[in-house]
């Protein structure tokens, strides 16, 4: 009897590996409690849930009062908008959609490009797809972490997009920070050792309307209504792929119970 | 279910026809009318339920079948995407948004396309290493795997192609390093490069002259090679986890013992296989589409740029094994024909392996430990070609590829001195 590997069941085994490492990396762990600290911002997630259609609706208001002055969503149409988040259309008409616009229109901003290149150096980019571009935890890092920076043209810096284009438009919610910075030691390339100044917290020099959580709250409705914008669908998908799915399994088992039946007769 | 008489002989219901005779097909009406007129009753009979294949195919065997099913479900897909795509450098970003958010299952068409094409580079690396497991690129279907390979050849064309069409910035960057590799081709290099991109850049002509590629040339040659594939096949039989030829050793009816007819075994056996792999695709269509950003990257929802250039620039997993051995190289045209050679050892491998057993079952440690490195190294290469190209990743490049190539290279060698196994007479097949 030779030897052999147990190479039949291989590619069964590697699927699941992937299968299992594709779902571990999808589920974020979140220790319950922890308030996660200014250092590790780059960790901050915006724990983004498109099933909650208040937080959504909040969001989408949001974006009309903070965002479309500069920004678009040029792929959504308001009536799509109104339909997935559940908006009647009166309240569409009178509080989101921009006097003059129709409901059937795509959500584009007023601001002229040419003039936004003159003011900012750069056309502030459309927001449909940034989500998905950028992801959406970066995008909240980005709006939590603006401060003040008299050296940049607009007054303000961010941590996640340094020498950004886009003025602090979130100051007056958020309130004016300031970069608190530590001094370590690290050992350069060339061996010596080498005092470096890193991010350690932000403080608050002038507060704004919204407490931290609201503002905090406020942040995360935003990005997740750009998530939902980003992949307007995605919800629809996934409800839709249990069916599929519980259809294929049933479809594999007949199939599976046919092959037994004809291959019985193979000795 | 199954019938007794097709059940106890093992002998399919339409009886292959002795040479030259004609078949006199006793069903009546429409299907006789059309059988006059095409011979439909022979080609189920010598192709179907006449031709004989081993009876010990194991998991292996499933993914050339699911290969021709990826085939199929990415030109279906594909004929439904080019219905609202418009391959121009202007238009072709939003078209596909279009498709995403507007078209009527725009997105569900969409996500199969792009889960597919990398589904059908999962299903054909596992296929050609079912054929480097078992030897089923040897004497005599040394032309099968030929052409196979070319199949390989003209699939990573198609995707690459296919990949540029969205025109996101990725598709633009990505198109600018691959193109430029044919550069580094000797003399006519630069003119070379400037002649597939029909212009001074990756432009609005390039992505036109690839949309015409993607969707006709290169899926008529794909489809003949494919044919000439499966024709070849045929011809010579399949092969099996034991290597053997089971032409050899025929029964009374002059079929071969081991052998048993393609329709209705392994016709059942598949459709087993596609509910299984139809399964796993629709877990990702529906829940990980993107596949964390490997079979639909993050720079690619970002519309082609020239002026910005994403933070790394690579192409799709299914190229990076070929990328990182480029990069490993420090000078650009010595990797880009390191690169070509790497293909090339595939294509030339069944005049490499002296072996007198063509399975790894019945192979030495030798041959099982550089089986053993050449996947390791493969895989290595293609995590590897993701990363940036930069400190330990490059060491670990440069040894991955020696490992690579160490497999083809050294292969006339270690083959021919490894002590094999003896080879049984008859297939092991345990029946379930």
């Amino acid at each position: 009897m030779p030897i052999r590997l147990p190479l039949r069941r291989l590619p069964a085994l590697l699927l699941i590996a992937a299968l299992a490492v594709g779902a571990a990396s999808s589920t974020r762990v979140l220790a319950a409690g922890e308030a996660p600290s200014d250092a590790d911002w780059q960790s901050w997630t915006a724990n983004a849930n498109v099933t909650d259609v208040a937080s959504l609706q909040r969001g989408a208001r949001d974006f009309v009062g903070y965002c479309l002055g500069c920004h678009s969503l040029k792929y959504e149409r308001w009536s799509r908008l109104g339909e997935d988040l559940q908006i009647p259309k009166a309240l569409l008409v009178k509080d989101l959609i921009p006097p003059g616009e129709s409901p059937a229109g795509y959500i584009t901003s007023p601001m002229i490009e040419s003039d936004a290149e003159k003011w900012f150096g750069k056309a502030p980019p459309d927001l449909s797809l940034m989500a998905r571009a950028r992801g959406e935890d970066y995008l909240y890092q980005y709006l939590k972490t603006f401060y003040v920076d008299p050296q940049r043209s607009t007054g303000a810096n961010n941590l996640a997009f340094p020498q950004s284009a886009m003025p602090d438009i979130v100051a007056s919610l958020q309130g004016l920070e300031l970069p608190v910075y530590r001094t370590v030691e690290t050992r350069g390339a060339d061996g010596q050792m080498v005092q470096e100044q890193v991010f350690d917290h932000f403080k608050q020099i002038a507060p704004g309307s919204m407490t931290p959580q609201q503002f905090d709250q406020f942040v995360h409705d935003i990005v997740n209504f750009l998530d939902y914008v980003g992949d307007p669908q995605q919800e629809m998908r996934r409800a839709m792929g249990v069916w599929v799915i519980l259809f294929l399994l049933a479809f594999t088992w007949l199939a599976w119970l046919l092959k037994r039946e004809f291959w019985k007769d193979v000795k | 279910m199954a019938t007794t008489e097709r059940g106890n002989e093992l002998r399919a219901p339409g009886e292959p026809l002795p040479p030259g005779a004609t078949p006199v097909s006793k069903k009546r009406g429409f299907w006789a009318w059309l059988n006059k007129r095409l011979p439909l009753d022979e080609f189920i009979a010598n192709q179907l339920t006449g031709y004989y294949a081993p009876k010990n195919f194991n998991i292996w065997y499933f993914f050339g079948s699911l290969a021709m099913l990826v085939l199929v479900l990415q030109l279906v897909t594909g004929i439904f995407l080019a219905m609202f795509y418009k391959p121009s450098a202007a238009h072709a970003f939003d078209s596909v948004q279009f498709i995403m958010r507007e078209v009527d299952w725009g997105w569900l068409i969409r996500y199969m396309h792009s889960t597919g094409a990398s589904a059908f580079f999962v299903v054909v690396y596992l296929h050609m290493f079912r054929g480097l497991m078992y030897g089923s690129y040897r004497e005599p279907r040394e032309l099968l795997w030929l052409v196979g390979m070319l199949v390989y050849l003209a699939l990573m064309a198609e995707a690459f192609m296919g990949y540029v069409l969205p025109w996101g910035n990725m598709s633009f960057w990505g198109a600018q390093v691959i193109v430029n590799i044919f550069g580094t081709v000797p003399a006519i290099g630069p003119g070379l490069v400037q002649w597939l991109r029909g212009d001074y850049g990756i432009a609005d002509a390039t992505l036109n002259r690839f949309f015409a590629l993607h969707v006709a040339a290169v899926p008529i040659i794909l489809l003949l090679l494919v044919m000439v594939h499966l024709v070849a096949l045929r011809r010579t039989g399949s092969n099996n986890p034991d290597g053997i030829e089971i032409k050899e050793r025929t029964g009374a009816n002059g079929k071969p013992l081991d052998g048993i007819p393609f329709h209705p075994y392994y016709t059942v056996k598949d459709i087993v296989g596609v509910g299984v792999f139809f399964i796993i695709f629709a877990l990702i269509v529906f829940y990980i589409p993107t596949f964390h950003g490997l079979f639909l990257e993050q720079p690619n929802f970002e519309p082609a740029n020239p002026l910005s250039t994403p933070a790394e620039i690579h192409p799709v997993w299914y190229f990076t094994p070929y990328y990182a051995i480029l990069r490993a190289v420090p000078n650009k045209g010595m990797g880009a024909l390191l690169m070509l050679l790497a293909l090339v050892s595939l294509l030339v491998l069944p005049w490499l392996d002296r072996s007198p057993v063509k399975s790894i079952r019945y192979k030495g440690w030798i041959c099982r430990v550089m089986l053993a490195v050449f996947v390791i190294s493969f895989v290595g290469l293609g995590y590897l070609g993701l990363q940036p190209a930069e400190g330990v990743y490059v060491i670990l490049a440069r040894i991955f590829a020696i490992g690579y190539f160490a497999f083809f290279w050294l292969m006339p060698f270690y083959s021919r001195i490894d002590r094999v196994k003896p080879v049984p007479e008859r297939v092991v097949y345990h029946a379930h």
